[in-house]
């Protein structure tokens, strides 16, 4: 039991974690600190310390980058590092993807819990990985390596640094797959398991895992940048405390914690109102026709209700009683992804600064109610694509925040929601010509990180310029993209007409590409995002939400002859009702109302379409600038029959000039003529009420809608009481998929 | 801390305010009188007396009237009590089906009516479109946002509401 007792003043972690935890619950302070002492003797020294800190990760991050060789970590830099506390608090966390904030803490304290102390042992110089989702991590594809930091014999404190791969050998090639449907399909899983010692990575551990996964180059590259990381941090961390003292340190790093508990009170009763705030969001999974597996083969719709409570001192609270269950598809949420995708925003919108840290984590209450989707409670569930639920859910959030932001009159900081970070085509195939004849490539564009931000409550939203869930990157550069993915070449990227919800500010826009298949053989390729329905409550006061994705692919092409005669060849869908891959293309082309789809095996010349997504909108449409609307139908954003319908606007075309004008006395009678519309196709709320109320008690729900209430009234009374509280139906009344 | 004159702030809410001007105040520290000088900006545009206690929404407020507060439009259509939800005093549009959808996205790109259908919520006064909620068939209305009003300004601001 040499490892025994490698706490403060002779304790166990485990000690040491009780002590935390009960400090925490019997005060509401970390470590039941009421003042921040060493702040207040002297706050140089304190701000210095901090400062001295995050330095350390913000330079460990940027070196062990250039270690890395997976172009996720390497070209757009998908990489965090953080410092722990001994108990797996985060002190400090580096610049980069602040999904992070609260992922690695759960590892470490489930190393803790599960008496790691003793059995393996945690000694200085030993390595641990872990990517379990149900162990404090997101998905299986951000891969973590964590080492203790010891001083003279005594654990104090903990580095940890995440990057995300390309593939970590799951039921397909990917990185967020569509096709897993179980734990054994996700790809391979580290549970915290220690796979070095003496600051060294065992040869049986990097064989293993070279073996066990697609890209076995970025895999034990991107382990090396990770490690080395983590040994900068360890170095600057024992010269901070030869430099101010161990007792200093100890002190300094809960306070830290404590002040990073203050902090989010802080800035939430600087921003918004006290009061309960909700959202409903949805996610589609139209895997009925899809789905490989029997047990998969399931349309479902994910219920994601959102209620938001913030109380008198600042606290938040986080609540999604209702949510619908878990399913045989990747995107369940253990609670490591619920921290992430809760934190990456946070940090963004509310309490961003440089004392982001696991005090923010101490602040917000939540509920993520056992037996649904964001806490199933099964490991044996797949984890790999939580995003799917996470984008919805979260951006739910914002949407609710908004409403707070707006009342107390900060209007530059509504976001009435996000475009979702979807139609990362994905998948891979093997050079079958060429200099690399025999290799395989990847396809894991981050494009994705490219989408168009909602509107604000006072200006348009970006268009493709923003994603909230992977903010640390800017897609890089697409020409290193195509030497990773060189099989999958692209024939154009152009902005995809009518994708940016409407609104008197209209959400972000966005661009839809056209590639094809070159060179390669065993080419496999699938996306996911928003398809049948509009994911994450967007639009607001008036807004709508932005365009949803869709699937087009064109098999057995002539697109060979095409490049052989020099003839033209589609370079997009910008109508999809009047398809250019129809009128151009002789092939077997395959048009889905929804975007996630299972793999296809795809062959040369072959070629897709996929579209990003745009942002929502705010304000009434026809609130809308004339002169914005006409901006819009010049820069292609809009096109003549949507402007018409949405925002009123008669547009003619001028030739000569290549131009659009608004015609004003046409545009005000059709705005008009929209404002009788609206009085003569709407209905009271009681005849709403009961139009709406009859599609249940007359069965006229699609299987996939009595699914998703069915299981939100079994899995949680108050919303049982509240759905059939709110259309009246009899106490006994139940749902049921035939 | 930052302060905005008056006309800033008129310039801001109405979306006056150009990017190098706009990106200034999103990068600033928040200017702690907002919520004060967007009352004060927001009470001097209605055409109505009532005091706004709190602005909801672009186009409704919280007001006093005869000792309540109720949910009051821009063009004068009283809502009722605050604290009910204010989307059953409006006119309500159901677009559920592909053609009503398909007039504002393009074949595709909108939702699938037999998985979600578009709400529209109008002021009965003025028919301006006040929401426009996505759900799935037969979901209840959200009611989204509940303001504990006196808690805000006794408990944040200090002092009573107006109407206290």
């Amino acid at each position: 039991m040499e490892n025994n007792n490698i706490g403060w003043q002779g304790k166990s972690l485990k000690q040491m974690l009780h002590e935390s935890d009960e400090y925490i619950g019997q005060t509401g302070n970390y470590y039941g600190i009421d003042r921040l002492s060493l702040k207040q003797k002297n706050p140089f020294r304190y701000e210095r310390a901090y400062a001295s800190l995050r330095g350390a990760l913000v330079s460990a991050r940027e070196t062990a980058l250039h270690v890395a060789a997976s172009p996720i970590v390497k070209e757009i830099g998908e990489l965090c590092f953080a410092l722990y506390s001994p108990e797996g608090d985060s002190i400090v966390v580096s610049t980069g993807i602040l999904v992070h904030v609260h992922t690695m803490s759960e590892a470490i304290k489930f190393m803790i819990q599960e008496g790691y102390e003793e059995d393996p042992g945690i000694n200085p110089g030993d390595i641990f990985l872990n990517n379990d989702p149900e162990c404090g991590n997101v998905h299986t594809t951000d891969v973590q390596t964590i080492i203790p930091i010891f001083w003279r014999g005594e654990l104090i404190g903990w580095a940890g640094g995440v990057t995300h791969q390309i593939d970590t050998g799951g039921i397909t090639p990917g990185h967020d797959l569509v096709a897993a449907v179980q734990r054994f399909d996700d790809g391979v899983y580290y549970t915290c398991r220690k796979i070095g010692s003496n600051d060294k990575i065992w040869k049986d551990h990097m064989i293993n895992a070279r073996r066990s996964v697609r890209t076995p180059l970025y895999w034990e590259l991107d382990e090396k940048c990770r490690l080395a990381g983590n040994l900068m941090i360890r170095d600057a961390v024992l010269d901070f405390i030869e430099k101010e003292g161990l007792d200093y340190y100890k002190q300094f790093i809960r306070e830290a914690i404590e002040e990073g508990r203050r902090i989010v009170l802080k800035r939430v009763k600087e921003r918004l109102i006290p009061g309960i705030y909700r959202a409903a969001s949805f996610f589609d999974v139209p895997f009925k026709e899809e789905a490989w597996q029997p047990r998969a083969k399931m349309n479902k719709i994910t219920n994601e209700p959102i209620e938001i409570i913030i109380d008198k001192d600042g606290g938040l609270s986080i609540d999604f009683e209702g949510a619908s269950g878990p399913g045989p598809n990747p995107m369940n949420c253990g609670k490591g992804a619920m921290e992430g995708g809760q934190w990456v925003l946070l940090t963004q919108i509310l309490i961003y600064g440089d004392k982001v840290n696991d005090g923010a984590y101490f602040a917000v209450k939540k509920n993520y109610p056992l037996g649904t989707w964001c806490n199933p409670g099964d490991p044996y569930l797949s984890y790999q694509s939580p995003w799917g639920n996470l984008i919805p859910a979260y951006t739910g959030m914002m949407k609710c925040l908004s409403f707070g932001l707006f009342s107390r009159g900060y209007r530059e900081e509504v976001v009435p929601g996000y475009g979702f970070t979807g139609d990362a085509i994905q998948g891979g195939g093997v050079y079958s010509s060429g200099p690399l004849k025999g290799d395989r490539w990847a396809l894991s564009t981050f494009e994705i990180s490219g989408q168009g931000l909602g509107a604000s409550a006072v200006r348009d939203g970006l268009d493709w310029g923003y994603a909230m869930w992977n903010p640390e990157s800017d897609l890089g550069d697409v020409e290193t993209w195509e030497l990773f993915q060189g099989g999958i070449p692209y024939l154009s990227r152009k902005i995809k007409p009518n994708t940016a919800g409407h609104g008197k500010f209209r959400g972000g826009a966005n661009y839809a590409g056209v590639a094809m298949i070159a060179n390669s053989e065993d080419v496999d390729f699938f996306g996911a995002r928003d398809g049948l329905s509009f994911h994450g409550s967007g639009g607001m006061h008036g807004g709508y939400p932005h365009a949803t994705g869709y699937r087009l692919i064109a098999k057995n092409t002539n697109l060979k002859e095409l490049i052989d005669n020099q003839e033209k060849y589609p370079l997009g869908d910008p109508d999809p009702s009047d398809g250019e891959f129809e009128r151009m293309l002789q092939a077997d082309i395959t048009r889905k109302p929804y975007a996630s789809i299972y793999p296809v095996t795809l062959n040369n010349y072959d070629m897709v379409h996929f579209a990003l997504s745009g942002g929502p909108g705010y304000g009434d449409p026809l609130e809308r600038q004339l002169d914005l609307i006409q901006k819009d139908l010049n820069d292609g954003i809009y096109t003549e029959d949507i402007v018409y319908n949405v925002y009123g606007a008669v547009a003619r075309y001028d030739e000569e000039t290549k131009n659009w004008a608004i015609e004003e006395v046409e545009t005000a009678e059709r705005q008009e003529e929209l404002k009788r519309e609206r009085e003569n196709k709407s209905m009271t709320y009681e005849e709403f009420w009961q139009y709406e109320r009859d599609k249940i008690t007359q069965n006229k729900l699609g299987e996939h809608i009595t699914r998703m209430y069915s299981e939100s009234i079994k899995l949680s009374d108050k919303w049982r009481k509240h759905f059939l509280e709110f259309w009246d139906l009899p106490k006994n009344f139940e749902m049921e998929v035939n | 801390m930052p302060k905005y004159d008056k006309r800033t702030l008129e310039r801001l809410i109405e979306g006056e305010l150009k990017w190098d001007e706009l990106k200034l105040i999103i990068g600033d520290d928040k200017d702690p009188n907002r919520f004060d000088m967007i009352l004060d900006i927001l009470q001097d545009k209605v055409p109505w007396e009532e005091k706004i206690i709190l602005p909801l929404h672009e186009h409704l407020h919280i007001v006093a009237k005869d000792g309540t507060r109720i949910i009051k439009c821009d063009c004068g259509h009283e809502f009722g009590d605050y604290r009910e939800n204010w989307k059953k005093k409006c006119r309500i549009r159901v677009r559920d089906t592909i053609e009503e959808i398909n007039e504002l996205y393009p074949k595709d790109m909108g939702c699938d009516p037999n998985w979600m259908e578009i709400r529209e919520y109008y002021c009965p006064g003025c028919f301006t479109l006040l929401e426009a909620e996505s759900v799935p068939p037969a979901y209840p209305l959200v009611f989204n946002f509940f303001p504990e009003i006196d808690v805000f300004y006794e408990e944040w601001l200090g002092r009573k509401a107006p109407d206290r």
